[in-house]
């Protein structure tokens, strides 16, 4: 039977990722707040991940080394916004905001 | 169209519209909602790709964990006098438009006019025993090293958010 994975071509993936990692550069450059800009963060690393995957699958079918690093993709991505929140946690206790433009007492 | 290609367009539709919805939306709970379906949109990909066990782990990490995690750090850092945290974006958002535009532009034409691989008689399955076996054997080093990683991000983040005696 033949798979799915053989019925689309690899182009497709890495269109909709390339799709999803620019809606996210957009939501970094654009948004305010930090947890938005950490949800975009998240957006581009998923998209990555997408591509790591696809390329995996359609061209490394022995190692599959592209398996491998999607997997240490996800877990460092859990672990960033883990730390993260643990962070913007801190500023909005120091700084009573969460909004990126607000929080500018390090600027000259 | 195969029922596979119908399920990709239909998965490729329900990431992108979230991932817009997670990027323009001012209401942050609803743009986390968003990108949680964004995710299990791309776990629906990898069950496309034949790989079960990444899909599974990115609804339990992704999708469970990392939307839980930040509906809790929404919770936690909102103002008490506004009801919904609505934040609008920044003044600088017609340029991040033109960048970000730019970008998907030159990432587009790059897939469009590269030569991928069209053998599609080499695309085979890598299954959970295979996958588990690489992982603990030929990646033991790199997967023990990120052990550490994610247990000294996480107390270190304990340590960061942990409130002291008299901090308001």
């Amino acid at each position: 039977m033949e798979t799915a994975a053989e019925q689309i071509p690899l182009e497709s993936f890495l269109f909709v990722s390339a799709i999803i990692f620019s809606l996210g550069v957009y939501g970094v450059l654009a948004r305010r707040n930090a947890v938005q800009i950490l949800m975009s963060v998240e957006l581009m690393l998923n998209a990555v991940a997408v591509n790591f995957v696809a390329f995996a699958v359609y061209t490394d079918p022995q190692l599959f080394r592209g398996l491998i690093f999607a997997v240490f993709v996800i877990i460092v991505a859990a672990a960033e916004v883990g730390l993260a929140l643990g962070i913007i946690l801190r500023v909005f206790r120091n700084q009573g905001t969460a909004n990126v433009d607000e929080v500018a007492s390090l600027k000259w | 169209m195969t029922v596979a290609e119908t399920l990709f367009y239909i998965l490729a539709i329900i990431a992108i519209v979230a991932s817009i919805g997670v990027v323009t939306v001012p209401n942050i709970v609803h743009a986390a909602l968003f990108l949680i379906l964004s995710l299990l949109g791309v776990a629906g990909f990898y069950i496309l790709l034949s790989n079960e066990f990444l899909a599974l782990v990115q609804i339990l990490i992704y999708a469970g964990t990392v939307g839980v995690i930040l509906l809790f750090g929404l919770m936690l850092t909102r103002g008490r006098e506004q009801n919904l945290p609505s934040v609008p974006a920044g003044a600088q958002w017609p340029l991040a438009v033109v960048g970000s535009m730019v970008l998907m532009a030159t990432l587009l034409t790059a897939v469009l006019d590269a030569e991928w691989p069209r053998d599609v008689g080499q695309v085979t399955l890598v299954n959970i025993n295979t996958l588990g076996g690489a992982l603990f054997h030929d990646w033991l080093l790199p997967f023990e090293l990120v052990s550490v990683v994610l247990t000294v991000a996480l107390i270190g983040a304990v340590v960061i958010a942990h409130q002291e005696e008299g901090e308001a």
